[in-house]
């Protein structure tokens, strides 16, 4: 490349990246910790709470809903996404989309071979 | 980092000082660290769609033989379950607290939070040790093996049958219970094979630790390997309700 | 307009500079330990090359088989095992890493300005799981085969065949692991490696296509490795997941199967298409005409890829509504590749053509792909599809795409880059007339068996009726005229590798950052990190770059 600064400077310069993804690095404090880690444990006492109520259809969306949540939280404050680039954020996202893709184009399949034919 | 990835310093190596952590084709720290942990997540999101082709194995059979799940999820002891839960999330807990130690070049807190984690791991994987030589007693691995007895005649298995008073399967729906097993054993097997992984991985941070590894302002490893803890801490989240709380009150008919 | 933009150094002056990525460091450990991305993209080209020809012998035979009605030349069960074994060498261990592990491992830190790959090392773990991949292959080719299809379809794999199912199947789950790790070093290469000025919408367009299918191998490959394990488990302990004695549905092993292998194909076509772009601009001296529409119909390819997977199974029993939902899809996917064809044919209207070796291949992609892309249409439908599908006309289509497509833009893009990894040209004339027999070749081999499926010859049979006998020889002697079409590169790139002539940085007066250095490049790509103020394909921006350089010097 022709340019002319000089041959030296480009080691290691911090200049020489564009890194508009980045984010600055959160040091996420143990109280926080603490309060995710409290909720966690209440969630696992509610949803084996719950389980033991006959609650319907509904007992396997409030298992699923509790666990979506403690999952959430994990992601959000144990895997500190919450403090993260957008990039961050949206490959979690990514994933979890893929994830659903699998499951319910799957799925649909298997739901519809039981309406029969034309 | 091998030599051939080095750069060819010439005239620039007098301006050729970096921590000693930081590989040669970054420009700065902070690149290298936001490479890594994105490289981390990546990997985790081919952790997602792997265990995605098993939780969507287990949708479809728990939709088209719902009561052989019912009652093969009786077979699992909730308390066991539901204790191994807690042990995972304060795992979890004390890897979270490893990482802010680390953060905060705090080496002894560091090395006790791993040493945590790591026993915590351990104390999971002997429950489940308990949890799978229970089946293995009881006939409920799949395979050439696999015995229906506990449920085409629930009352042959007092201890469960006390406690939900199952109603006797027909043998076809009664067999289907093997996949139930299947699942149970391939999901849970799964996740036990990274937990020992990671109590691998936790071993070897351990003696790094000691040695002052993690605690000089360079705590990506131990940050990327939170991140895998807790990913293994979050498919545990799913499995402990889709596998043992499918329906825990007495069926109402 | 010119005969040709080849621009050569001096040959009584010009040397390969001393110092390069290829000098740097002598002896076999050297380049068994390298973390160097270009050392790694040799690695790879030397091995994939080797299993090209393992898998080009492999359809040597089944041509040689197919040539009369009998099965006369092996058994039938050979038969099958000699087809199995070609779909799964070809696809595992040269369609997937073909592009990507070669070329994009060698181009793209240079494209955008980095001196490495993110992660060098487990760029280096992914060959070596590649190789070991490879070798269990051999290993089970070797000591008798698979004959299950490169589809490992249930309850055919996991109950009725007694070949090497467990080895293939490891085989192919660790060079998958091997492409997911080439995928994620790229993904994270490119969002974190970019030099200053080198903004998202000044990636040349190769980049962007390997962005869209590191996606595809990082989310898609792990269904595929867990589809594997199932069936493994299935074939070994009976755990009845496929089994419908047990309560098990052998579908759902293709759901997971195809969920990778649908967008397995783009994993294959995308980096292809990303050669093209390079190619089409560079020799018509023009920008790609919607850049930034080609550039996201690669991301939109990556993302409709994971919708329409059940295109594959829709004679296999799913139901049918979904049948009509993932036709409707596969539709829906024509139109980014469709963008891209049309783009290109745009970026040529006007521009200054000239045709170099790369073009002609380029050209040759242009044309077989759109034939095999709008054979594809036939098969998306679903009422045609039940009566092409498991016929030639199916294996007419793929191969239109995969060996018309992707080879071609294989063989364009290492023709376009070989001056860049060896500081050498290959010959021009020999080259071009390689170009030329390969697609020659290339349609007396697959066009008869378009024909072929529609009258209805079923795949996979080593004997057929006597009436289709006059295709099948014309199809078996297309693939000898492949056969040379595919050998002559091999003689003429090794002969250039020593008696080429000297290239100079930029024999072809091409844009991109990897042009602008010396070839074969520093081990570090550039003497200094580039500052990018200019937008890809900006063709103005050399010859100002060109004129400074005069000015310099004089
Ligand atoms: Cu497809």
């Amino acid at each position: 490349m022709a340019h002319d600064i000089p041959h030296e400077q480009h080691f290691h310069d911090p200049a020489n990246v564009t890194n508009p993804e980045h984010a600055e690095h959160h040091i996420v404090l143990p109280l926080e910790y603490s309060f995710v880690f409290g909720t966690l444990l209440l969630c696992t006492a509610l949803t084996v709470f719950a389980a033991t109520r006959d609650l319907g259809v509904f007992n396997p969306i409030v298992a699923l809903a509790i666990a979506c949540f403690k999952g959430v939280i994990v992601i959000l404050f144990f895997m500190h996404v919450k403090y993260q680039s957008n990039l961050i954020k949206m490959t979690v996202g990514a994933g979890f989309f893929t994830f659903l893709v699998l499951i319910t184009m799957t799925l649909s399949d298997y739901i519809s071979r039981a309406w029969g034919l034309w | 980092m091998s030599d051939s990835t080095a750069i060819a310093h010439g005239t620039a190596e007098a301006h050729h000082e970096h921590p000693p952590y930081q590989r040669h084709h970054f420009e700065t720290i902070a690149q290298q660290n936001d490479a890594t942990n994105f490289a981390m997540w990546l990997f985790l999101l081919t952790e997602i769609m792997f265990f995605g082709g098993l939780f969507t194995a287990y949708l479809i059979y728990r939709n088209w033989y719902y009561p052989a799940f019912v009652q093969g999820s009786h077979q699992l002891q909730i308390g066991w379950g539901t204790a191994n839960t807690a042990v995972l999330i304060t795992s979890s807990f004390t890897m979270a607290m490893g990482v802010w130690s680390a953060e905060m070049r705090k080496k002894g807190a560091l090395v006790l939070c791993l040493v945590l984690t790591f026993t915590l791991g351990l104390v999971f994987l002997g429950i489940k040790t308990i949890e799978y030589s229970e089946k293995i007693e009881k006939h409920h691995v799949p395979g050439f093996h696999y015995s229906v007895q506990s449920f085409v005649d629930p009352a042959s298995d007092p201890e469960v049958y006390n406690e939900y008073h199952d109603k006797p399967l027909a043998l076809d729906m009664a067999r289907h219970t093997e996949l139930y097993f299947f699942l149970y054993f391939a999901m849970t097997g799964m996740h036990a094979l990274h937990m020992i992984i990671g109590i691998a991985i936790l071993g070897f941070m351990i003696f790094r630790a000691r040695a002052g590894a993690y605690t000089t302002g360079h705590v990506t490893f131990v940050e990327n390997f939170g991140l895998y803890w807790h990913f293994v801490d979050i498919v545990w989240i799913f499995l402990f309700p889709l596998l043992y709380l499918i329906n825990r009150h007495p069926l109402a008919h | 307009m010119s005969d040709t933009i080849v621009t050569l150094p001096d040959q009584s002056t010009a040397r390969i500079p001393k110092m390069n990525y290829l000098t740097k460091e002598n002896g076999l450990l050297s380049w068994l330990l390298t973390g160097d991305h270009k050392r790694i993209a040799i690695l790879y080209l030397i091995s994939i090359s080797f299993f090209f020809f393992v898998g080009g012998s492999l359809a040597g035979l089944i041509r040689l088989e197919l040539l009369t009605p009998q099965s006369d030349l092996m058994a039938t069960d050979t038969y099958n095992k000699v087809f199995s074994m070609h779909g799964i060498i070809m696809v595992f261990f040269f369609l997937v890493p073909s592009v990507p592990a070669t070329i994009g491992n060698f181009i793209i830190p240079m494209m955008i300005g980095a001196k490495d790959l993110a992660l060098p090392k487990v760029n280096l773990l992914s060959w070596y799981l590649y190789v070991a991949a490879g070798i269990l292959a051999l290993y089970t080719m070797a000591s008798g085969g698979v004959d299950t299809g490169w589809t490992f379809t249930t309850p055919l794999s996991t109950h009725y065949v007694n070949t090497h199912v467990l080895t293939t199947g490891m085989a192919v789950f660790i060079a998958g692991f091997s492409s997911i790790f080439t995928g994620l070093n790229f993904i994270v290469t490119i969002h974190k490696m970019r030099a200053p000025g080198m903004t998202w919408f000044r990636l040349p367009l190769f980049v962007w296509a390997h962005y869209a299918a590191s996606i595809l191998m990082v989310l898609g490959t792990p269904v595929l490795a867990i589809a594997i394990v199932l069936m493994a488990l299935e074939r070994t302990v009976g755990i009845g997941v496929f089994d419908p004695t047990k309560g098990g549905d052998p579908l759902l092993f293709q759901h997971l199967f195809w969920f990778y292998s649908h967008p397995a194909v783009y994993i294959m076509i995308l980096p292809g298409m990303g050669v093209i772009s390079e190619v089409i601009s560079t020799f018509s001296r023009k920008r790609v005409f919607g850049y930034t529409a080609v550039a996201f119909s690669s991301v939109a390819i990556a993302v409709f890829g994971f919708f329409v997977w059940a295109h594959h199974m829709f004679i296999m029993g799913i139901s049918n509504y979904a049948v009509l939902i993932f036709s409707l899809l596969t539709m829906l996917v024509a139109v980014p590749s469709a963008i891209k064809i049309f783009n290109w044919a745009f970026t040529l209207y006007k521009g200054s053509i000239t045709f170099e070796t790369p073009m002609l291949y380029a050209f040759g992609f242009m044309g077989l792909f759109t034939i095999g892309g709008m054979t594809g249409v036939f098969l998306g439908a679903s009422g045609t599809d039940i009566h092409l599908t498991e016929t030639y006309f199916i294996v007419a289509h793929f191969h239109f795409v995969m060996v018309g497509g992707m080879l071609m833009a294989f063989l364009s893009g290492i023709h376009f880059w070989w001056p860049k990894m060896t500081g050498r040209m290959y010959p021009e004339k020999i080259s071009q007339l390689a170009a030329v027999v390969t697609f020659i070749g290339f349609n007396l081999t697959f066009f008869p068996q378009f024909i072929l499926g529609t009258l209805g010859m079923p795949r996979r049979y080593a004997s057929y009726p006597p009436e289709f006998q006059i295709l099948n020889v014309f199809s078996t002697a297309g693939a000898s005229v492949l056969g040379v079409g595919y050998l002559l590169p091999v003689l003429y790139l090794t002969w250039s590798l020593k008696y080429g002539e000297i290239a100079g940085n930029n024999p072809w007066q091409a844009t991109g950052l990897e042009w602008q250095v010396q070839s074969p490049p520093l081990t570090e790509n550039f003497p200094e990190i580039p500052i990018v103020d200019h937008e890809a394909y900006d063709y103005e921006w050399l010859e100002r770059q060109k004129e400074k350089e005069v000015a310099s010097v004089g």
